[in-house]
């Protein structure tokens, strides 16, 4: 039977810790609000730019189209996962993990597959399971878009290059604050955009020419996808984060109220019988 | 009278969106160009550089780094990597960029670190685009 000091110690200690889940709490929905004013702002550029690319395919025609934009027998795939540098995040990172592990082990077979891992939480867990090309820990929650140049220029290097035929990014997907869905898309060969119709546009003046102009642009716009990825991982960091510590903070409150009632109780126990014995003692006397 | 709408968005924000513009002035790939209202429908590659705008007599000037431009029914809309307009720009820092990226491209010619003067080439021109666009928007 814990001593009501034990109680009380355990009160103020569980206390402490609910301070501190509630700031982390506070802190991660200032800063949810922060990413998702991010991915309103990206908005614009991208939907320009995802149509530029598609008129800039159309006049340039299917037989000239860039490498980026070229699908070819795949021999080897890389796959980009995007995971947070801190921990505290509910099953965000588990979550993402783990479908990098199953799509990397659903791999057609003959098929190698080269893994980069964006955030100390997936290096830790995946580093152990697969050989890893590379390896990005320095980027920070609220990055801009020449802060992942590094890593969009590795990818479309290698894919230019050759070194892997596709490209797979696995991140989390913002859904809302409750709901993150790690989503697995292909950044490279591009997909293209849905309606590839071959309807005449006006006549659009490209210069210098159109193919040249799309050579240009698609980097940019492989660059824009990542990027969006990293806010979509942002926002749903803070997300994730804010509801687990939310969920702490509820469970701290209810301990201490249980931890005081208990100690409540010890104590009223403990005044009870002081007030039995020296009404004992005094009914003793009187009785003398 | 005819006018252009000028919009420029980078992916961080959206840094301008302007009525009423009679005039565009930007560094296109091969050389500067110049957008009038009822311009044939264009899209250009971008240098870095200054784009600037005339309205109501008004002249704006912007760095650009980079980027395309799109021309279509009056309107003109530049997808730059970053763009800041001249008012904006911090003077002290692009200088101190500048000559940080000359430093590293003349350190990177000797070790001969493709990746390290690409990057330096890119910084400094970065850099100069600030500088000349604040140049040009003081010279008026």
């Amino acid at each position: 039977m814990p001593s009501p000091l034990d109680l009380r110690r355990r009160i103020r200690s569980v206390d402490n810790t609910r301070q501190i889940t509630r700031a982390m709490q506070l802190v991660a929905a200032s800063r949810m609000r922060r990413a998702q004013e991010a991915v309103q702002a990206l908005r614009p550029y991208a939907t320009h730019i995802a149509s530029l690319v598609e008129r800039l395919v159309r006049a340039t025609g299917e037989e000239r189209l860039p490498v980026l934009l070229r699908p070819r027998p795949i021999a080897r795939t890389a796959y980009l996962v995007l995971t947070t540098n801190r921990g505290l995040a509910g099953p965000l990172n588990s979550n993402i993990v783990r479908t990098a592990a199953r799509e990397v082990d659903a791999a057609p077979p003959g098929v190698e597959v080269s893994l980069v891992v964006v955030g100390r939480k997936g290096h830790v867990a995946l580093r152990g399971l697969y050989d890893l090309t590379a390896v990005f820990t320095d980027i920070g929650d609220q990055p801009s878009v020449r802060d992942i140049t590094p890593l969009t220029t590795l990818l479309v290097d290698g894919f230019a290059s050759g070194e892997f035929d596709e490209v797979r990014m696995i991140y989390p997907e913002f859904v809302n604050t409750l709901t993150q869905r790690p989503t697995v898309v292909r950044l490279l060969p591009v997909v293209l955009p849905e309606e590839f119709e071959s309807t005449r546009d006006e006549d659009i003046i490209f210069e210098p020419d159109p193919h040249v102009v799309l050579e240009a642009i698609v980097p940019r716009f492989v660059e824009m996808t990542v990027y969006e990825a990293f806010l979509e991982l942002a926002a749903s960091e803070q997300s994730a984060r804010m509801v687990a510590m939310r969920a702490a903070t509820d469970n701290a409150t209810e301990l201490i109220e249980s931890l005081r009632l208990a100690y409540n109780k010890l104590r009223q126990s403990r005044i009870t019988s002081e007030i039995i014995d020296i009404a004992a003692g005094a009914s003793a006397l009187a009785d003398a | 009278m005819p006018s252009l709408t000028l919009t420029v968005v980078s992916p961080e924000r959206e840094v301008l969106r302007c009525d009423g513009v009679s005039l565009v002035l930007a560094p296109a790939i091969d050389g500067q160009i110049g957008i009038l209202p009822r311009h044939a429908p264009l899209v250009t590659q971008l240098a870095p550089g200054t784009l600037e705008l005339r309205r109501n007599g008004d002249v704006t000037h912007l760095s650009i780094l980079g980027g395309f431009l799109e021309v279509s029914n009056d309107q003109v809309t530049v997808l730059t990597d970053g763009s800041e307009r001249a008012d904006e720009i911090d003077l002290a820092r692009a200088e101190s960029a500048r000559e940080a990226a000359q430093r590293t491209l003349d350190e990177s010619r000797h070790t001969h670190d493709d990746v390290l003067t690409t990057q330096a080439r890119l910084a400094l021109l970065r850099a100069l685009a600030r500088l000349r666009t604040v140049e040009r928007a003081q010279r008026r």
